[in-house]
């Protein structure tokens, strides 16, 4: 069932003031086919973990300790920090594609965006001809909303949109497994936002991929994903079902990010949102790292580290109701 | 009281790059078209719409940083036109802007302290040492950036995002204005942040008798912080109302549309999947409503003349050809 098994993955960005402890033991699961949602504050590890899992880190970022499994369709595994260069070219775009919050991070400025696609088909896939080449452009770019003749613009003259449509196109070129979207509608209109994120989910009905799809805003990520999971200071605290998140929270993080959204329809009930701001990561607080932050903390929390713990639709790491979280 | 009022303000920029047209003029950017808002002392008026719809644009055409290509400010009542040498100075002390981004709108070379001290001393609020301390004291404290004497003297890189628009504000407030106009002041913090300095602004509105404009793209939070809202597209004004009634009972298709797609958890069903097409290019913006091209209820003459103001009641109004047909119904 699962098409990507992380375990008690570790990365430190190395720096003269001290280790940064961006990401430490997170273990996740990525099921084949299904829409995962990746959420917490800016600094909580999110991009360090997609990057990590794409072999993307570069130094100062090291992984410390873990690791992370590609399960194949025939069930073969691959161990993905172990593959040697050759294998990660093969990995990434067959297996495995990015897609960043800049379209500009995935497009390189000075090629027409057909070009681009042809040349990732090119280098990939060697036995397709140029004829086949171009018509798989033409079909890639039409599916993801682009017309044929924009096949010759560069990244500049589209607009921000159209270049994410552009960067997504590019990224289902070669009928990946898994795409990792770090904050792929950041950057763009809610309405331009809401016409993409049915796009993927229509995309994925039709190809089958999964997503890990990344973004701080929790209220979208329930929207689009499957399941969320939320990261805290470098772990994850809590995963589930978006509708079980949604009901019935179980981290006081989660709640705190909840109570924070106004809301469109209803009552203006009270917004909530968290006090203090986020631990510095080289030193992160003792026990559970939202300690300070927690109205609900006691004693314990700021001695006992919460391990994740599996539960009805969910798992949480939260030492309240004997490690059940709020409920 | 309507402490500053923008009466059609229009901009148009000449394009500095691009093609040129038929006469080898290039073509003006129509950013801002015939748009009127008021704000009003103590309360927090809210200006939403697409990137790019020209929010921007009119901020800056009210705190003065160009001239409007026609259309007239109004501070208290009184035109102004103040757009260098001391009657900007002046003009500056009355009305303030903040920024979006945190990190650009700070020199990283300088303690929070002389931030806030220079406006102080700048416009001769702080005479002496011992008044300059104390007033910076105060206002780290109206910000919630405690303990103070932690805060002064920090560095901006040694601030979070939040914590850096917090100094932001304070200095905005240093200079005592009347009016204060706020460019996506949250917009590049996280949610949980997001709150607290809303709630702050919304306070320091209600305390100080502070005209405040809000803009943003987020429509819900307008609904939250805001009196009214009005709503842009493409240059131009469609929808103005109260927060409450704008949000529940929209009348412009454009309006609709921005509500339904902002995310929202508590939706039952998602919105159905439908292109929507982009916002129009502002050289060439289409003729009469510059919404119908994209507009799903759209009538013939809604691509050939511009809809006027509809009054709805209670302060409710909207530019649409629909609504006017319905009104006359
Ligand atoms: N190159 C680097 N050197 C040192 N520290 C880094 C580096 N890149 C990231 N970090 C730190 O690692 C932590 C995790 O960063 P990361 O970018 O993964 O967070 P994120 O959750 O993606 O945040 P955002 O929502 O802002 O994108 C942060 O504390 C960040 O400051
Ligand atoms: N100095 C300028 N010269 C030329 N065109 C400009 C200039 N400033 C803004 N524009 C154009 O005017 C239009 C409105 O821009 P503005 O920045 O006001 O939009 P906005 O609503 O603030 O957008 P955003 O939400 O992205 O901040 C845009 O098309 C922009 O490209
Ligand atoms: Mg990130
Ligand atoms: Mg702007």
């Amino acid at each position: 069932m699962n098409v990507l098994e992380i375990r008690d993955l570790g990365v430190d960005y190395l720096s003269g003031t001290g280790a940064v402890h961006a990401v430490s033991g997170v273990s996740l699961d990525l099921r084949r086919g299904e829409i995962l949602g990746l959420a917490g504050e800016s600094g909580s590890g999110k991009s360090t973990l997609a990057n990590a899992v794409a072999r993307l880190l570069r130094p100062p970022a090291s992984i410390t300790s873990g690791s992370v499994v590609y399960r194949r369709q025939d069930g073969s595994a691959v161990d993905v920090l172990g593959l040697g260069r050759n294998d990660l070219r093969a990995f990434r775009w067959k297996e495995l594609a990015v897609v960043f919050q800049s379209a500009m991070n995935s497009l390189n400025p000075v090629i027409t965006v057909g070009a681009q696609i042809d040349d990732v088909l090119r280098i990939h896939a060697p036995r397709m001809s140029r004829a086949e080449r171009t018509e798989r452009s033409v079909e890639l770019l039409q599916r993801v909303g682009i017309s044929a003749d924009r096949r010759r613009s560069y990244p500049h003259e589209l607009s921000g949109g159209m270049r994410q449509r552009a960067a997504i196109a590019i990224a289902l070129a070669l009928n990946p497994e898994i795409i990792i979207m770090d904050e792929p509608t950041t950057a763009l209109d809610v309405v331009v936002q809401r016409d993409i994120l049915a796009e993927i989910k229509a995309l994925r009905e039709e190809y089958g991929f999964a997503v890990v799809f990344i973004t701080h805003d929790l209220s979208l990520l329930m929207e689009i994903s499957d399941r969320i999971a939320i990261m805290y200071a470098g772990r994850v605290v809590e995963t589930g079902t978006a509708k079980a998140l949604h009901r019935t929270p179980r981290h006081p993080y989660t709640l705190g990010l909840l109570r924070s959204f106004p809301r469109l329809r209803g009552a203006r009930e009270e917004l909530l949102g968290i006090p203090g701001t986020p631990p510095d990561l080289r030193s992160p607080p003792p026990g559970c790292a939202f300690h300070p932050r927690c109205a609900m903390a006691f004693d314990a929390c700021s001695r006992t580290l919460p391990v994740l713990t599996s539960e009805a639709d969910g798992e949480v790491a939260c030492l309240l109701n004997d490690g059940r979280g709020v409920s | 009281m309507n402490i500053l009022e923008g009466r059609d303000l229009t901009k148009h920029f000449t394009a500095a790059r691009g093609p040129r047209g038929r006469f080898g003029k290039r073509p003006p950017v129509r950013a801002v078209e015939d748009v009127s808002i008021a704000l009003r002392a103590g309360a927090v008026t809210a200006l939403v719409g697409e990137s790019g719809c020209g929010k921007s644009t009119v901020a800056r055409l009210l705190a003065q940083v160009y001239p409007p290509t026609s259309g007239e400010v109004l501070l208290r009542g009184e035109p102004v036109r103040a757009h260098r040498g001391a009657a900007f100075r002046e003009y500056r002390r009355q009305v303030q802007l903040i920024f979006q981004d945190p990190f650009a709108s700070l020199n990283p070379f300088h303690r929070v302290r002389y931030h806030l001290a220079r406006p102080l001393r700048l416009h001769g609020h702080a005479r002496t040492d011992a008044e300059e301390r104390e007033q910076v004291a105060e206002l780290l404290e109206r910000v919630s950036l405690t303990p103070v004497e932690q805060f002064m003297d920090k560095m901006p890189h040694e601030l979070s995002g939040g914590q850096r628009q917090r100094v932001a504000i304070a200095r905005a407030l240093a200079v005592r204005p009347v009016a204060l106009i706020a460019d996506e002041p949250v917009s590049m913090l996280d949610v949980s942040i997001r709150l607290g300095v809303l709630r702050l602004l919304e306070g320091l509105a209600r305390e100080n008798d502070l005209a405040l404009l809000y803009i943003t793209h987020d429509i819900a939070s307008a609904r939250y912080f805001a009196e009214d809202i009005t709503v842009m597209y493409a240059g131009r004004l469609i929808e103005s109302g109260p927060s409450e009634e704008l949000t529940q009972s929209p009348r412009h298709p454009y309006t609709r549309l921005l509500l339904e797609s902002a995310p929202d958890p508590d939706r039952v069903a998602a919105p159905e999947g439908r292109r929507h097409g982009e916002p129009p290019s502002l050289i060439d913006p289409p003729g009469g409503c510059r919404f119908h091209p994209r507009c799903p209820v759209a009538l013939p003459v809604c691509s050939t003349e511009v809809p006027g103001r509809t009054e709805l009641g209670e302060g409710h109004w909207t530019h649409c050809w629909q609504a006017e047909a319905t009104l006359a119904r």
